[in-house]
């Protein structure tokens, strides 16, 4: 299955078949995941491969994000189906770990240990030797800026400070996938953007990172394919624009400011992929609303070609999370 | 997709792999050393020292005096008398409800301060994780009621005949009474220890089991001879130095020799820890609500 046909939206979970072959150990498989809390339902008939770089789940409470990631670390057993991370089942923890770090959303830490204490004690547990679990511990605490703070018992620490000392902890062993519960909550914006272009740097040195955040606009910022998430299924899973191309029962808006929108609306309002055109209320815009973005585009093309229009700006109104997720969801894109 | 198209390779691969002993006795220690500080330092410590000094405390008010009683001044009485207060107050209830402390919280404590999970995200295995919890617990205990049962024996004896203590314990067979209480009390340590991981494990309140347990222990010198083997208590009370009459209601039974009674704690010991691995192995944690 090739990763276009991977982006695009998923209207029956069964219809997705994942042979044997294109399996491979450098992705996270989930294969008819299911999961029930007795009678309630946490997630259903899962089917997803997710290849490295960054892939964000999003969607409201109660939807499954915090269920997905606590299946993929082990800390939930599927109650059907069967989840793999680079090929390693998520019930060998002795095996899973070394691969992957989580950062959870929990606000809780051992008691009476610094930052430093922290990270060392748990590489220890890992079972590193004294010496490299001191080391990968620095560089942990470096890549998160805390080694000022690194002495410092954590119980002393900020919101933003504990946010950093858990992401650190997830990736001080470098595991080759990060799972990354909200993992920008709490920072102020210049620790965020730092902490964005780590992602990135991560990402681009071909690591797995799965994020859930509430905050749409970094996430359509930063990833490189979202999942939405809803009562528990996947509604739609993809790169943004992708999956956004993929929603023909809601035509693309599209804003063209120019110096005559009533001539670019006589001129394209007969083409039958333009469902709506109106008037922007300056009267220097002209708002389209088309089932065929690239098509619309070839006739733009052709219109400005033939001079008779002189277009300033053309942008796409719906053609981010915010509108996808207001689409598929229902709500205003705040998935808090 | 059904499972089974799942490629297998990678899995078979890490089953093909010797058993990593090194990597598990480093990780072993890592889980140790911290639950040993948590342990001994930690907040829910302060109970254990308590706990630890209840048996001792009365014992140093009264050494100035001569406790009331006739058989206080009779040095060969103090055997007896150390052996009544070693089974009723610190075997029957220091070291039980010490252990049941100790070793319910090694997991439902973690679970309570929600903290379990930086384990279940480390590479180690949870067999791994309970034999670290439970050494960590074992040593705890034993350094903790192990001093107690020393400091017990040795203020009941030394204060009051003072130059016949010190032959007793010297020349006379007072050291190895004081060995043999203080394993007894490693293994009550041993025992119950690994019983209360499990019930920390399988009880959301652990209180309810301790306390069965608790009633179990206390009336097995009313039960049939079957019965009675079914519990910590008979094995330890087989093993201590000085027997002590179980009143006018009990049913006697033959003491088990320490050849059995040692063995078959281990072997119980050991078949618990199992059952908690296997518990541990399966055990889900939810991170809030989604």
């Amino acid at each position: 299955m090739s990763e276009t046909k991977l982006e695009h939206m998923v209207t029956d979970q069964n219809e997705i078949r994942i042979s044997k072959s294109e399996i491979r150990n450098s992705t996270i498989v989930f294969a008819d995941v299911s999961k029930f809390y007795g009678e309630i339902l946490g997630v259903n008939r899962v089917n997803l491969q997710i290849a490295p770089g960054i892939t964000s789940l999003v969607g409201p409470n109660g939807a499954g994000k915090s269920t997905l990631m606590n299946l993929m670390t082990g800390l939930l057993r599927p109650t059907r189906g069967r989840i793999t991370i680079l090929g390693i089942p998520t019930d060998r923890p002795e095996h899973l770990f070394k691969q992957l770090g989580y950062c959870t959303q929990f606000d809780s830490f051992p008691r009476g240990l610094t930052g430093r204490e922290f990270i060392n004690s748990f590489l220890l547990v890992h079972g590193y030797e004294k010496k490299k679990a001191a080391e990968l511990t620095t560089t942990a605490l470096e890549r998160v800026s805390l080694l000022d703070a690194a002495d410092r018992k954590v119980a002393a620490y900020s919101k933003g400070m504990r946010q950093r000392i858990r992401l650190a902890q997830a990736i001080a062993h470098q595991p080759a996938v990060m799972i990354l519960d909200e993992p920008l909550n709490g920072l102020d914006p210049m620790v965020r953007a730092e902490t964005i272009a780590l992602f990135r740097k991560l990402a681009a040195d071909g690591l797995h990172l799965i994020i859930s955040s509430h905050i749409l606009h970094e996430v359509d910022m930063m990833s490189d394919r979202v999942i939405l998430l809803n009562n528990g299924y996947v509604v739609a899973e993809g790169n943004v624009h992708g999956v956004r191309d993929e929603m023909q029962e809601h035509p693309m808006q599209i804003l063209i400011r120019c110096d005559n929108p009533s001539k670019l609306a006589a001129r394209v309002f007969d083409k039958d992929h333009v469902v709506e055109a109106r008037l922007h209320e300056d009267r220097l815009g002209l708002f389209i609303r088309t089932r065929d973005a690239d098509r619309f585009y070839l006739l733009l093309n052709q219109v400005v070609a033939e001079g008779e229009i002189n277009i300033e700006s053309i942008a796409p109104v719906d053609d981010d999370l915010s509108a996808v997720y207001q689409y598929l969801i229902g709500s205003e894109g705040s998935s808090s | 997709m059904s499972s089974s198209t799942v490629d297998s390779t990678p899995q078979k691969a890490i089953d093909k792999q010797p058993l990593p002993w090194s990597l598990w006795f480093r990780q072993t220690r890592a889980i140790f050393r911290l639950e040993v500080e948590k342990n001994f330092l930690g907040r829910r410590s302060i109970l254990l020292y308590l706990l630890a000094l209840l048996p001792i405390v009365p014992l140093v008010l009264l050494a100035p005096f001569t406790p009331p009683g006739n058989g206080w001044r009779d040095f060969n009485q103090y055997n007896m008398i150390f052996a009544v207060y070693y089974g009723g107050l610190i075997l029957r209830t220091v070291v039980f409800f010490g252990c049941a402390w100790i070793f319910m919280n090694l997991f439902r404590g973690d679970i309570i301060d929600r903290s379990l999970h930086f384990y279940f995200l480390s590479p180690v295995r949870r067999e791994v994780v309970v034999l670290g919890k439970y050494l960590a617990g074992l040593v705890t205990s034993v350094v903790l009621f192990g001093a107690t049962t020393i400091i017990a024996m040795l203020l009941i004896y030394l204060p009051h005949f003072y130059s016949e203590s010190t032959r007793f314990f010297l020349d006379g067979p007072g050291l190895g009474q004081l060995l043999t209480y203080t394993s007894i009390t490693a293994l009550a340590c041993i025992g119950y220890g690994a019983f209360f991981l499990v019930v920390g494990l399988f009880f959301r309140n652990p209180i309810i089991p301790a306390l069965v347990l608790y009633g179990w222990e206390w009336l097995n010198f009313l039960m049939p001879p079957l019965l009675k083997k079914i519990s910590v208590i008979h094995y330890l009370h087989s093993l201590v130095p000085v027997p002590v009459s179980e009143g006018p209601f009990a049913v006697v039974v033959e003491p088990t020799p320490a050849w059995i009674a040692v063995p078959s704690l281990i072997t119980v010991t050991a078949l618990v820890l199992i059952i908690a691995s296997y518990r541990i192995r399966r055990m889900e944690i939810r991170y809030g609500s989604d």
